[in-house]
């Protein structure tokens, strides 16, 4: 097989794709960092969080949603794109009440790798600080709205693979919000279990297990240890091997 | 900072601090560069500071304000600051979007102060209202919805290396950055 | 009060039950208990055998469907900058304090409330509200002091006067599509006489392109549909006029209801589709009746349904989905959401609602103007539509001119006419600036009066809104401005975030508390969205401000406060030399750091 039949460029770095892959998938394999937060590998392409907007032969695209294709030559890497994927990730922080030093997800969290990873050192905007209440009301599983991105990857996992459909995106523009599918709203009143997909996808500190947070005490933790673009390469890099 | 403390010529570069709602967390963080503060002390030295007890502000070259700005005196005190530093800088989560002390934002800050002093049985019955006290903001605000800030280091607090790497990038002109080793927010 | 069960029942019944009948479901129900109670979502969502999540996902999307008791007569008065112009806002305050009511809430006995609303489409005949869905037009002080007593006086709306509800064409230029006299089932029988091909070549001939703005070439479109793989294929009439003054596709609805059906039988029968769709902006509940009337006519006549005219195999008939106020579906992956039943949330595209669109079948999405502009073709032939407008533009374009003039309304034009002709025969004079093609489009000023619509100079959907020398172009801006962060449907995170910081940051400029670093703010931000959002409404949120910014720019600059800057000089050194030759050094020689 030839390498420009089958091969993208991601920042002049051929990555070859298999048909029906998409920018991000076939860059992650290929041990390309693409910064990512909706994107799940198990998952339908979502395309809501934008972290992945990169420009593909001169437009900009979301690389979880466009297919490669032969002949694309992409931009990841470029000071604009770095600046406005900071951006988005403040406009997430300041949207919701991420207060990380009091989050166990901490050192885990995905946002606040991506965070890192764009070197924010201020959410920068003025802060919404919206009222979300928290629902402790089942055994196993503890969810703090004020932490949620929106990625409805909790809605995915429950709908798609869990069979249960227990979490729901509603509401429009800035009031919208998860809810649970209960009479009273509260998670202890669903059938939802510790075993289910969606307790185990929230890359924020949303939907949280009980009694496990600090397992691993603070600076000790995934993204603690090593950025996450790193952490996607090394990977990535293993898996060949 | 042995490179600008070979260059005596320069003046001594003045800093301020001051922990606003802050738990003097990142002050100590400051203090855990240990030794490292005889070097900084060769060429820096310090203003309006729990470390001098000096109580107001002269102009000065950098201000670091830890916490956020939860009341009347708070606001007065980064004002000044602002108005004497050529350099504001807002250390800690706290100072950077209110922290651990917003956390109260939620709440009515009357419901507060009544559950806090009214309710309580027997003892007191009203709010105090001495003019003395400072009143509370309705909430918490990070320093830089107040003021205009020039550089944020976040941390709950900021580890010692990453306040005395970026102080150091500060004092000698150059951009101030922290690796993913020094940057953290808990 | 009815029966909330019985109601529901009976709903669902009319909708077979079909989860993609939701939103239909919903809106018919709310037209009889007034508002979508707990109890009523359960009951649908029971009925539909889908979770009460999703009926809520639904309710909270859309602007007309109500969580909460909004009264028996719910008033929304239009919300558009030409509204505003016409005094809008004062009528609305008068209204409130009158009812005694606060925004949005319902009076303490439950019988009304008041809000805003984003346009209504009656530009040239405001300020409007609507009332239950129904439009009233030309309110005054005199009028709205009159409503006030009939809801006081709890007077149903059929009693209310007739003239409150009179809708005007106002037609005021028509050219080869308004002017023209249409025989009824003639664009049809043009069209079965050229056969499926001969209409598909006469498309290509006409070089028609999409009259929503994009400028989408129809006949690719259409092949495109034809060519897709899959058996059932859809026609869907996008009706959703919702992009702030615009109003041309109303009147075609009114006057021109049976050339548009026509029209999407023409595609239907070009792409071999036997299903329509036509998607109605809530905002025009009240064309409904008529527009099922002319249906009911049309398949009695043969022009719908089964052996369309006579022809063996021209089977086509049409279905009317009313939307409940959300201008992101104009965008046409939302508008087939919509028509599922669910949330108007644009898809990731491609695929492309040719190949995958109203349940994942080829579909064809036109414009109400388009479509009726298909049945000019068949009759005329492609190749003298092509012959009329510009190279790139083919045919006329209706305009919706409103705002400043004389004669605000209806007016069709060649492509390729200056703006000034516009200006001139609509009676516009002292004019600062012409908002084209609404909020998303772009913002004229004088010394470019001299462009041409059409989609290679100045492209448009229809809107054509003008601005007089007393008009504060900052307020228009934050007026679109907020018009984006109420309709961003939240999907993506620049424009949902996006668009209101952008609000907020104007209304610190309005406040009289914005700097520089407000506009520097919103020049990153316009740009973010421009270059990050999912679709055409975050990319194009920014346009106001930054198209104000740079041609009003003072209308920004006497708002900003003077502090919060540093001088490039060190002032008080910069007077060194003067206070040594005059031998001064006063308090007055010297100039202290700003406080």
């Amino acid at each position: 097989m030839s390498g420009t039949e089958t091969a993208i460029v991601v920042d002049e770095i051929p990555v070859p794709f298999k048909p029906g892959q998409t920018i991000l998938e076939a860059a992650l394999e290929a041990g390309v960092y693409i910064p990512h937060l909706c994107a799940h590998p198990e998952f339908a392409p979502h395309g809501s969080c934008k972290l992945c907007t990169v420009i593909v032969n001169g437009r900009n695209a979301s690389a979880c949603t466009l297919k490669a294709a032969a002949g694309q030559e992409i931009e990841v890497d470029t000071p604009d794109l770095h600046a406005y994927r900071r951006t988005l990730v403040q406009m997430l922080f300041v949207e919701g009440n991420h207060f990380c030093p009091g989050c166990e997800k901490s050192g885990n969290c995905q946002l606040q790798a991506l965070a890192y990873d764009s070197e924010m050192m201020t959410p920068h905007f003025v802060e919404f600080y919206p009222h979300r209440p928290v629902d402790a009301s089942h055994p196993d599983v503890l969810i703090d709205f004020n932490r949620c991105i929106q990625c409805e990857l909790c809605v995915r996992a429950s709908r798609d693979v869990d069979g249960k459909s227990i979490f729901a995106l509603v509401g429009r523009g800035m009031a919208s919000h998860i809810v649970v599918n209960s009479p009273s709203g509260k998670l202890g009143d669903t059938n939802f279990s510790v075993a289910d997909k969606a307790a185990h996808v929230c890359p924020v500190g949303a939907i949280l297990i009980k009694r496990v947070g600090y397992a691993v005490p603070i600076g000790e933790r995934r993204y603690d240890l090593e950025a996450i673009s790193e952490e996607a390469s090394r990977c990535a890099g293993e898996e060949v091997r | 900072m042995s490179e600008s403390a070979e260059t005596p010529a320069l003046p001594k570069v003045r800093i301020a601090t001051t922990s606003l709602a802050g738990c003097f967390g990142c002050h100590m963080s400051f203090l855990d560069i240990d030794e490292r503060i005889l070097d900084l002390m060769k060429i820096a030295e310090f203003d309006r500071s729990p470390i001098t007890d000096i109580k107001h502000c002269s102009p000065c070259d950098i201000a670091l304000i830890e916490g956020g700005v939860c009341n009347a005196e708070n606001a007065h005190v980064l004002r000044e600051m602002r108005a004497n530093a050529k350099i504001l800088v807002a250390i800690g989560a706290c100072a950077i979007n209110g922290g651990l002390p917003a956390m109260r934002n939620r709440l009515d800050v009357g419901d507060i102060l009544n559950e806090v002093y009214r309710d309580l049985d027997g003892v007191q019955s009203h709010v105090p209202n001495d003019p003395e006290l400072p009143l509370l903001f309705d909430k918490v605000y990070p320093v830089n919805e107040v003021v205009r800030v020039d550089y944020f280091i976040p941390g709950c607090p900021p580890s010692a290396d990453a306040i005395w790497k970026y102080l150091n990038d500060l004092i000698l002109g150059r951009m101030p950055r922290l690796d993913h080793s020094l940057l953290h927010y808990d | 009060m009815s029966d909330t069960s019985e109601v529901v029942l009976q709903a669902l019944e009319r909708r077979r039950a079909e989860p993609t009948q939701l939103l239909q479901i919903l809106r018919e129900v709310q037209e009889e208990l007034d508002w979508i109670s707990p109890e009523t979502t359960h009951s649908v969502a029971a009925g539909l055998g889908i979770p009460a999540t999703q009926v809520e996902s639904v309710v909270q999307f859309y602007s007309f469907l109500y969580e909460q008791p909004r009264g028996r007569y719910r008033i929304l008065v239009s919300d558009n900058i030409t509204d505003r112009m016409l005094g809008s806002l004062t009528l609305f305050e008068h209204m409130l304090k009158r009812l005694k009511l606060r925004r949005a809430e319902a009076s303490a006995d439950g019988a009304v409330s008041v809000d805003l609303t984003s346009c209504t489409g009656m530009c040239d005949q405001g300020p409007a509200l609507l009332v239950n869905n129904r439009p009233v037009t030309r309110l005054t002080a005199r009028r709205v002091d009159e409503i006030c007593d009939l809801v006081r006086g709890d007077v149903p709306l059929a009693e209310w006067p007739a003239d409150y509800f009179r809708v005007e064409d106002n037609i005021r230029r028509a050219d080869a599509l308004l002017g023209s006299r249409y025989e009824p089932g003639s664009g049809l029988r043009a069209a079965i006489a050229l056969g499926r091909q001969g209409m598909l070549d006469e498309m290509k001939r006409s070089n028609l392109r999409g009259r929503g703005g994009a400028g989408f070439a129809t006949a690719v479109k259409w092949e495109s549909c034809r060519n897709a793989p899959g058996a059932e294929r859809y026609i869907v009439c996008n009706a959703d006029e919702g992009e702030p003054g615009t109003f041309k596709d109303r009147v075609l609805l009114t006057s021109f209801a049976e050339r548009i059906f026509e029209g999407m039988a023409i595609a239907g029968f070009t792409v071999g589709a036997a299903n329509g769709l036509l998607y109605l902006r809530g905002e025009y509940r009240y064309l409904l009746e008529p527009l099922e009337a002319k249906l009911e006519s049309m398949r009695r006549d043969r022009r719908l349904g089964a052996s369309i005219c006579g022809a063996q195999g021209f089977d086509f008939d049409i279905e009317i989905h009313l939307g409940a106020g959300a201008y992101i579906c104009g965008e046409e992956s939302a508008l087939i959401e919509s028509l599922e039943g669910k949330p108007g949330k644009p898809r990731i595209r491609p695929p492309f609602p040719v190949t995958a669109g109203y349940l994942g079948k080829p579909t064809v999405v036109n414009n109400v103007e388009t479509l009726v502009e298909a049945t000019v073709v068949a009759l005329q032939g492609g190749r003298i539509f092509a012959g009329h407008g510009t190279r790139h533009s083919a045919g006329t374009k209706i305009l919706s001119v409103s705002g400043d003039c004389a004669r605000p309304g209806i007016y069709e034009y060649p492509f390729g006419v200056r703006v000034e002709q516009v200006l001139k025969d609509c009676g516009a004079a002292d004019v600062v600036a012409v908002q084209i093609s609404g909020p998303s489009g772009i913002c004229l000023t004088p010394d470019e009066f001299r462009r041409h619509i059409a989609f290679e100079d100045v492209p448009t959907a229809g809107a054509f809104m003008i601005f007089g020398k007393e008009r504060d172009l900052f307020e228009v801006a934050r007026n679109f401005t907020y018009f984006f962060a109420h309709e961003s449907c939240g999907f993506c995170t620049p424009c949902r975030v996006g668009t209101t910081l952008m609000r907020d940051a104007l209304d610190k400029i309005a406040d009289g508390r914005g700097s520089r670093y407000e506009i520097n703010e919103l020049m990153r931000l316009a740009e973010l969205l421009r270059r990050t959002s999912h679709c055409g409404l975050g990319q194009t949120a920014g346009n106001p401000v930054r198209d104000t910014w740079l041609k009003f720019r003072p209308a920004y600059e006497r708002r900003l406060i003077r502090g919060d800057f540093d001088p490039a000089v060190d002032l008080d050194a910069a007077l060194t030399r003067a206070r040594e030759i005059a031998g001064r050094d006063d308090a007055g020689a010297h100039i202290g750091a700003e406080q």
